[in-house]
């Protein structure tokens, strides 16, 4: 049952088809014709439904032409559009008439792979991700591209949003800043303290991510997955491997599927103490995050102990884990869990009394709920602005379905709401963990991976702890990958953050930044 | 307030000494490190962090660095929002292509003497991303580095003890 899938087919008739050899079933894969690409547009925004995702691959080692995909997502349920691009013609009809976040998502897809959006007048047609001094015809992401060489550097000039006026100036900020963070451009419009707009130029963290995938076997795609975001490597790891073991039809143990949840809510409590903490340190707040902090160490070190590393990278592998759980493990998480929540609460309550704090928190950085739902926001930046998205229970896979997480949504789309959420749920993790470990099954942890056929896909999505990712992958006419396309929540969150600050002072900005706290490297691949 | 007081006297000094071995190794580098950033740098070694294309990994070991478990301050080290003030930049890659003009320019405003300390598998060598049309590699390919930290991420232990071998 998939009501989106409906709506298209009865729309469209016989003009659409179901691919097949599209993976997992119940996300299913739609053909349509590319001069009716738009109507899917208004279909699913009648619907109510938003745009998560929109890339395009190039398909001509299978003797075909290069085709675009739009993924689109309502309640519990995904569908994906696609339709096929000639090659002596790469152009395709723009969505972004009906949604906002189609631009980047199409900018980028003309940067990268060189399908130019028409229809709708698309005003932006800026490169994205590609910087200006690159060859206007490099397109990474096309067969025929050399990747292995270096481009040559050619002039070229970017064109900033300008804002005129008496007492109107622009503050450059970035690419490096002034924190231990990641690159990217931020510049401000600025009127006294005021922030008029704001536009952000990322990119600079861009290492060819996807294209690499199409160099490493399927075995090997899941230690670039686990360092497209290094805070999130679990979360990534764990999508990527989701989507080779639907692609290779392997069902992998419980007990891995089991492990692999309690590393990726371990992953969760660990970011959002850090960040919590941090948030109250851009308030000048230094005591918040200095306890917070030692939380968070405590957490990695338990990690350490318990699995290997630090931050769990190389845990997850296609096919299971690739550490079990020591024979210790159960009591010493017990003892873990015990000691970090007492201790928390007890800072949680001095968080929440804080007056100075309260001030500064709430009514900062608003998001409205308009904004987060048009804008298609996921993760705690969704849910903060009232939007109830959460896959892990929208979108379960074992042992979520069992085990299902409590959501918390907030309506004040505050930097406040932000963290409180996050707060919450470092409460929930907590007692998922425990839950998972009381039912944790015995056995093997790791299956070994089926063979991957030729000409197919598989989607698959996992909700970090900073929110919904996707991948789709694309196997080969030899079985091999012949695309890994990647969608961090930062892709869409990033452009809610330009919402956000519209009307605070510019020494707010930090403070608001951090409370989204999205990944560079995760946006830029 | 009277909260925030009770909570710091609760909570103690976590900086020392913990019972792990990983502590017995951290307080002889810490040794080293105090005598010779005193020594060498007058007590203070400034540090500019350039994120020169990272995954963030190792952003988050360095800031790790600084909590106060790790407290790498008490050692006389301190990260600067600017590389004028800075005696050492410690880099994290592979270098972007698109970082590339920044990294250059981050150094040249870095005054002279300067010493560049190269972290991560990624910084050293590349890493998993290798040298491609978006990756320039390791982070020697741009400027020129005094020393190599690697790890993925290199623990908070394996980076005060780079930077000790760098100076000491």
């Amino acid at each position: 049952m998939n009501l989106l899938r409906d709506i298209i087919m009865t729309h469209f008739g016989t003009n659409a088809v179901l691919c097949n050899g599209a993976y997992p079933a119940d996300v299913p894969q739609i053909l349509v014709p590319r001069e009716q690409f738009e109507d899917v547009g208004w279909l699913m925004k009648e619907a109510g439904a938003r745009l998560a995702a929109e890339w395009g691959v190039d398909e001509t080692l299978f003797g075909r032409g290069f085709a675009l995909l739009a993924c689109f997502a309502r309640d519990t349920e995904y569908l994906l559009v696609k339709c096929d691009i000639p090659l002596d013609d790469p152009t395709f009809p723009s969505l972004s008439k009906k949604h906002p976040t189609a631009f980047r998502f199409e900018r980028q897809i003309l940067s990268l792979l060189g399908l130019t959006p028409t229809g709708h007048v698309h005003s932006d047609l800026r490169p994205w991700i590609k910087h200006e001094d690159w060859p206007v015809d490099a397109w990474p992401l096309r067969k025929s591209f050399a990747a292995a060489e270096r481009m040559p550097r050619v002039e070229g000039d970017y064109k900033w949003v300008k804002a005129e006026g008496e007492g109107v100036y622009e503050i450059p900020v970035g690419p490096v800043h002034a924190g231990i963070i990641e690159p990217g451009h931020f510049r401000f419009q600025a009127m006294g303290e005021d922030v008029l707009n704001l536009e952000q130029r990322l990119g600079y963290t861009h290492k060819g991510i996807e294209k690499r995938f199409e160099q490493l076997f399927w075995s090997d795609g899941a230690r670039l997955a686990g360092r497209v975001s290094g805070d999130s490597t679990v979360a990534h790891a764990l999508t990527y491997c989701r989507g080779v073991e639907a692609l290779s039809g392997t069902v992998i143990a419980p007990r891995a599927a089991w492990l692999r949840a309690i590393m990726l809510e371990r992953e969760r409590i660990a970011n959002h103490l850090g960040d919590v903490g941090a948030i109250a340190n851009d308030a000048a707040f230094t005591f918040f995050f200095y306890q917070f902090m030692r939380l968070k160490e405590s957490v990695l070190r338990g990690n350490q102990r318990l699995f290997g590393h630090r931050y769990l990278m190389d845990r997850v592998v296609p096919g299971g884990i690739s550490a079990d759980l020591p024979a210790d493990g159960k009591v010493f998480i017990d003892g873990e869990l015990a000691t970090l929540l007492t201790e928390f609460e007890r800072i949680v309550n001095i968080y929440d009394l804080n007056a100075s704090l309260d001030d500064r928190l709430r009514s900062t950085g608003i998001l409205t709920a308009e904004f987060a739902r048009e804008l298609g926001t996921v993760g705690y930046v969704a849910r903060a602005s009232g939007q109830p998205v959460d896959c892990r229970i929208l979108a379960p896979f074992s042992p979520y379905d069992l085990i299902p997480p409590r959501m918390t949504v907030l309506n004040s789309g505050d930097v406040h709401a932000r963290a409180w959420v996050r707060i919450e749920e470092v409460r929930d993790s907590i007692r998922l963990i425990r839950e998972l470990l009381a039912t944790l099954p015995d056995g093997e942890a790791l299956t070994p991976l089926g063979a991957v056929p030729s000409d197919c896909s598989s989607f698959s999505v996992v909700e970090g702890w900073r929110g919904e990712i996707i991948y789709w992958l694309q196997s080969g006419p030899k079985g091999e990958v012949n695309r890994c396309a990647v969608r961090d929540p930062s892709s869409v969150n990033w452009l809610a953050l330009e919402q956000a600050v519209h009307g605070n002072i510019v020494p707010d900005f930090p403070l608001c930044n951090k409370s989204f706290n999205q990944s560079y490297s995760g946006n830029d691949l | 307030m009277l909260k925030i007081l009770h909570q710091i006297f609760r909570t103690g000094v976590v900086t020392e000494p913990l019972p792990e071995a990983i502590e017995a190794e951290l307080e002889v580098v810490g040794c080293h490190l105090e005598k010779t950033i005193r020594r060498r740098f007058h007590r203070s070694l400034v540090i500019r962090e350039v994120d020169a294309g990272s995954c963030n990994g190792c952003e988050l070991e360095i800031i790790a660095m600084n909590n106060p478990i790790y407290n790498c301050e008490r050692y006389g080290i301190q990260f600067t929002a600017s590389p004028r003030f800075a005696d050492m930049l410690l880099v994290t890659g592979p270098v972007s292509v698109n970082m590339e003009i920044a990294l250059k320019r981050t150094y040249d405003a870095t005054p002279t003497p300067k010493l560049v300390v190269a972290v991560g598998d990624c910084g050293c060598n590349g890493g998993i991303f290798g040298e491609s049309y978006a990756s320039l590699g390791a982070v020697a390919n741009v400027i020129p580095v005094d020393a190599h930290i690697p790890g993925c991420p290199p623990t908070p232990v394996q980076l005060l003890n780079g930077i000790l071998q760098l100076i000491g």
